[in-house]
Parts: C-alpha cells; sequence; structure tokens
C-alpha cells in the first residue's frame, strides 16, 4: 500500500518535474504563502506581548507544531479534496476498477512535492520556539508524538471531507471550514477561544489533542478551561478514535457512490 | 427573456459565432463598407445597455451555483468567528489599539469576511489566463467592445451577486454571534456601499492586470501566488493595517490594496474622512485601469504577432 502510494507520487513528482522553472517557482512562492501566516502572528505580537496569556514564543510553538502535522498531511493526503471534481467528471470510476485501494489513489491524486516548502517553514518555526522557550527536557518527548497525533487527526479529518463529497458534490467548499478551518484553529492558544467553542473542539471533534492540550504538558502550564491532567496525554487514543471513524465513512461514501455514466 | 438569458450564456461558451440580435456582431469578416459594419459602428453608439446586460448576465451566471455559494458563504462564516475570536485576544490585551473598540475590531473582521468573495481576494476570478492559454482571447479581441469593460461587467454583475450571497450571511452571523457595530446614519451607509463599489473596481483592474500577465509569462500560477500574498496581507484582509509596525503600515496603506478591503471597512465603521478616502479609491482604480487599458492594447498586438 505504500509503495504504491510512493510509486504515484513519484509519477505526479516526474509530472511536475516536467517544467522545471514553474515547479522552482512554485515551492519559493508555497513557503511565502504559507509565511503570511506567521506574518500576522508576529505582527500581532508587536502590538502586544502576551495574547490570553500566552507569549510570542508559545504561540509560535503552538503554530509550529500544529502546522508541521497539518502542511505534512496537507502535502500527503490533501488531495482527497479534489473527490468531488472526479466524481462530477465520472473519472473516478476508472480509481474503483484499479488494484489500488481508492484512498491511496485519491491522497496521491496530482501529489505536488514542492508543498514541502510549506513543511520545512513551519519546521523552522517550530525550532525556533523551541530554543526560545527553555523548555524541560525531560518533557520534549511529547513534540514528537503530538506531531504525529495531530497528523492522524488531519488525514482522518482530510478523509472524513472526501466521504462526505460524495453526498454533498455541489458544496465541496463545506468542507474546506472544517480541514482548513481546523488548520488556523490549532494555530493560536485555545486560551483565545470561547467556553463553548473549545469545549465543541475537545469533546466532538477532538482537535484540542493536536497540540493544545500536549503542549500544556510540553510548556508546563495550566489549562485556562480547568481540563484534569491525564487529558494532556489522550492525544493518541482520540486519534485513532477519530481515524477508525473516517475510515469507517470513507467505505460508506464509496458505498453511497453513484457512477454519473460518463 | 428568461431562458433567452440562460441561451445565451450557454452560447458564449460552446459557440462564439451564434447568431444574437441583441449584442453586436463578433463576426472579423465585417469589414468597412459591409452591412456588418456599419451594424457595428450603429450599435456602437449602444454600448450601454450591452454593459448594463453584461452586469446582469454576470449577476445571473454566477446565481447558477446556488450550492457552491452557500457553501462559500457557510466557510466564509466560520473562518470569521476564528478570526474574531483572535483580534477580540489582541484588543483585550490592548484596548482600544488602532482607534477601534472590540466590537469594531469585530466588526472589522466580518467586513473582511464579506469583501472575500465580491472582490475575490483568493483568487482572479477571471476566466482571461484559460482563454489565452487557448487562443479564445482572439476572439475575445475582435469583439466590437473593449474586452476589459466586457470583463468589468461582468465581474461587476458576479461581485454584486457575491455580494449578497457571500458577503451578507457572515454579516448577520457576526452580529448574532458577538454584535458587531453599523453606521449611524444613511450618509455612513452611502459612504460604505460608494467605496465597496469602489474596491470591488480596484479589485478587478488588479486581478485583470494579474490575468493579462498571462500573455508573456504562459503560466499563470506564480503570479498568482504573488498576488494572493499582496492582496490577503496588504489589503487588510488578515489584520487592519493600523496594526503593521512603522514604515511597513505606511507603505500598506498607501499601495492599492489598501483600496479593497481596509478602505471600504474604514468608511463603515465611520473611522475615516470620505471624500479623502473614495479619492484615495479611485485614483488606484484610474491608474490600474488605464495600466489595464494599455495591457489590453499591448497583447492585441502580440495576439496578431503570433497570427491568432
Amino acid at each position: 500500500m505504500v509503495s504504491a502510494y510512493f510509486r504515484l507520487a513519484w509519477t505526479w513528482t516526474r509530472a511536475a518535474m516536467a517544467y522545471p522553472a514553474s515547479f522552482a517557482l512554485m515551492s519559493v512562492l508555497g513557503l511565502i504563502v504559507a509565511g503570511t501566516d506567521v506574518a500576522v502572528i508576529l505582527i500581532i505580537f508587536a502590538n502586544t506581548t502576551s495574547l490570553a496569556g500566552f507569549s510570542r514564543a508559545e504561540t509560535l510553538f503552538l503554530y509550529g507544531t500544529a502546522n508541521v502535522a497539518f502542511c505534512l498531511c496537507d502535502m500527503f493526503v490533501s488531495n482527497i479534496d479534489r473527490i468531488s471534481q472526479h466524481v462530477k467528471a465520472g473519472t473516478f470510476d476508472t480509481m474503483l476498477i484499479r488494484p489500488v485501494s481508492t484512498w491511496i489513489q485519491m491522497a496521491a491524486d496530482r501529489f505536488l512535492p514542492t508543498r514541502i516548502g510549506r513543511v520545512l517553514q513551519a519546521a523552522l518555526v517550530l525550532g525556533y520556539s523551541i530554543s526560545a522557550l527553555d523548555l524541560d527536557s525531560g518533557r520534549l518527548w511529547m513534540i514528537p508524538v503530538m506531531i504525529t497525533t495531530g497528523a492522524v487527526i488531519f488525514a482522518a479529518l482530510w478523509t472524513l471531507a472526501g466521504a462526505v463529497q460524495f453526498v454533498l458534490t455541489d458544496a465541496s467548499e463545506v468542507t474546506n471550514a472544517f480541514t482548513y478551518g481546523s488548520g488556523q484553529l490549532t494555530q493560536y492558544p485555545f486560551a483565545i477561544y470561547g467556553r463553548e467553542l473549545v469545549r465543541g473542539v475537545t469533546y466532538g471533534l477532538p482537535l484540542a489533542f493536536v497540540n493544545w492540550q500536549p503542549a500544556l504538558y510540553v510548556l508546563d502550564r495550566d489549562d485556562p478551561f480547568g481540563t484534569p491532567g491525564f487529558m494532556r496525554f489522550l492525544g493518541p487514543v482520540a486519534a485513532l478514535v477519530l481515524a477508525l471513524l473516517a475510515g469507517f465513512a470513507w467505505r460508506l461514501g464509496i458505498r453511497h457512490y453513484r457512477s454519473t455514466g460518463s | 427573456m428568461c431562458h433567452a438569458g440562460a441561451r445565451f450564456i450557454a452560447l458564449r461558451i460552446t459557440d462564439r459565432k451564434a447568431d444574437n440580435s441583441r449584442l453586436p456582431s463578433a463576426d472579423p469578416r465585417a469589414g468597412p463598407g459591409t452591412a456588418g459594419h456599419r451594424a457595428i459602428t450603429l450599435r456602437r453608439c449602444k454600448t450601454i445597455p450591452l454593459y448594463a446586460l453584461l452586469v446582469r448576465y454576470g449577476f445571473r451566471k454566477h446565481a447558477t451555483y446556488v450550492w457552491a455559494t452557500v457553501a462559500g458563504a457557510f466557510t466564509n462564516s466560520v473562518f470569521g468567528i476564528l478570526r474574531a475570536y483572535i483580534l477580540i485576544a489582541l484588543w483585550q490585551a490592548r484596548p482600544g489599539l488602532a482607534g477601534y473598540d472590540v466590537t469594531q475590531a469585530v466588526t472589522f473582521c466580518f467586513i473582511t469576511q464579506a469583501c472575500i468573495g465580491p472582490m475575490q481576494l483568493f483568487g482572479t476570478g477571471l476566466t482571461i489566463p484559460e482563454r489565452i492559454r487557448s487562443g479564445d482571447i482572439a476572439l475575445d479581441l475582435v469583439r466590437p467592445a473593449s474586452l476589459q469593460l466586457w470583463s468589468l461587467a461582468e465581474d461587476l454583475g458576479r461581485a454584486a451577486y457575491l455580494f449578497f450571497a457571500r458577503g451578507i450571511p457572515p454579516m448577520l452571523l457576526g452580529a448574532a454571534l458577538f454584535g458587531i457595530a453599523h453606521p449611524a446614519e444613511p450618509g455612513q451607509w452611502l459612504a460604505f456601499l460608494a467605496g465597496f463599489l469602489a474596491g470591488v473596481i480596484v479589485s478587478f483592474a488588479w486581478r485583470y492586470l494579474v490575468a493579462l500577465s498571462v500573455c508573456w509569462l504562459i503560466d499563470d500560477r506564480g503570479v498568482g501566488a504573488f498576488s494572493l500574498v499582496l492582496t490577503t496581507l496588504f489589503s487588510g484582509m488578515l489584520l487592519p493595517l493600523s496594526l503593521f509596525p512603522g514604515i511597513l503600515g505606511d507603505l500598506a496603506r498607501a499601495l492599492p490594496w489598501a483600496a479593497m478591503v481596509q478602505a471600504p471597512t474604514d468608511l463603515y465603521l465611520g473611522k475615516a474622512p470620505v471624500l479623502e478616502t473614495l479619492a484615495f479609491q479611485g485614483c488606484w482604480a484610474a491608474v490600474l485601469l488605464a495600466a489595464g487599458a494599455l495591457g489590453t492594447r499591448a497583447i492585441r498586438h502580440k495576439v496578431v504577432i503570433q497570427g491568432g
């Protein structure tokens, strides 16, 4: 399965490399476009020293951890977003008869290697924030765990978004609110959001486990919303539950699929 | 009437040479002295109704995709809520920052979300790049109507529809969830609407230039991404421009993108002198439209040199 993914991804990479100048330009521009989010954070902290009790370095730490996970998924999974186009064009039929899982084919569909620029940008911000933060070295083990957890959660979200598009073929942009919206939401300390929203993204859609809950442990801070300490370590469980749900929804979506007949 | 409109749109896409008695002939064979040529010159005097018709068609063309619009309005609203929380936190830390109070900052956020659709802050919203690549642009250029004004008319129709369909819902949601400020007097509403229209025109003029660049660059993704960064950052779409520090702020407030989101929003909030702001927008609209007109002339030559 993994080898099939990488073979497909390599095919799309070669296709993109056919235009080397455009390829180089896209890599650089991807980095700059992603950089606007950091620019916003830096401009905010040019006007204040703390946002809802969190410093600039702490906010950049949250941004970095969430965005490394988000951009990895944006690179490797987000292509699933294009499913409504395939359904409308009737090209999804061809994927069903190929001997590779539809999920793998969709995730690798028009794979864009230039998105690695965004991952690097997020990793750079994360690296800077860790060096600026004077963290307890006994807690650093959580960082790779939370990035993996976050990546699984985002991948599950994109899978759910793809599954929903089998039904909402004409209104596929709705799913952006949940995929890209989640990416936006996790860039900032949850302390800025309303209590109901935070409750919703902790117990409903488990976005709090992408970075907020584990980051409270790494940063050694209390939750302003007063959740108990064991919640900091529930991330992998939440990610697993969401991934199972997403897998189920994806199968349901495939079964729901009716060809356009073209 | 309605059916005729739909037919016109369908014909425009599928068959350029389709006869439509209400529009000037696009037949390049209509040389001087022929009956066709006389018909064109006669109809040239009637261009105002033509552009009014195009505005209507632009409106209707986008009104066809109801569910896509609902989806867009929903997504704009969700992002509006997320961004409002960021601004609320910032204004709680620094009350009165940039001359806004918290309510005005939240209002700012939801107006910027309302601008995304009408001003197409994330993309070109024009079909010109595809038409240049496919060569169809040659047909657009032989029309006895200016390509720029033709596109502007269609774009205004599109913007008018998206103003209602994707602009109003986020505002209402913002008002319901957080409470937003609204202009106190009718004059302020008028100033806002004038500023909004000017913002749409400046945005069109900029996107038109970006779209024309495809004629020389062939690939529009690079320049598109470049435009995306400039537009989102310097229009005030991400943060009010008055938060930008030092010289960066002065520069941002003088650039054309400030005429798109920041200027109409300040008119809505009553934070900017009306006449000066409208003059600022008018200047940039004139400069960019003039550049676009020059660009149109240039691509006309280029297309002729290439042989169409």
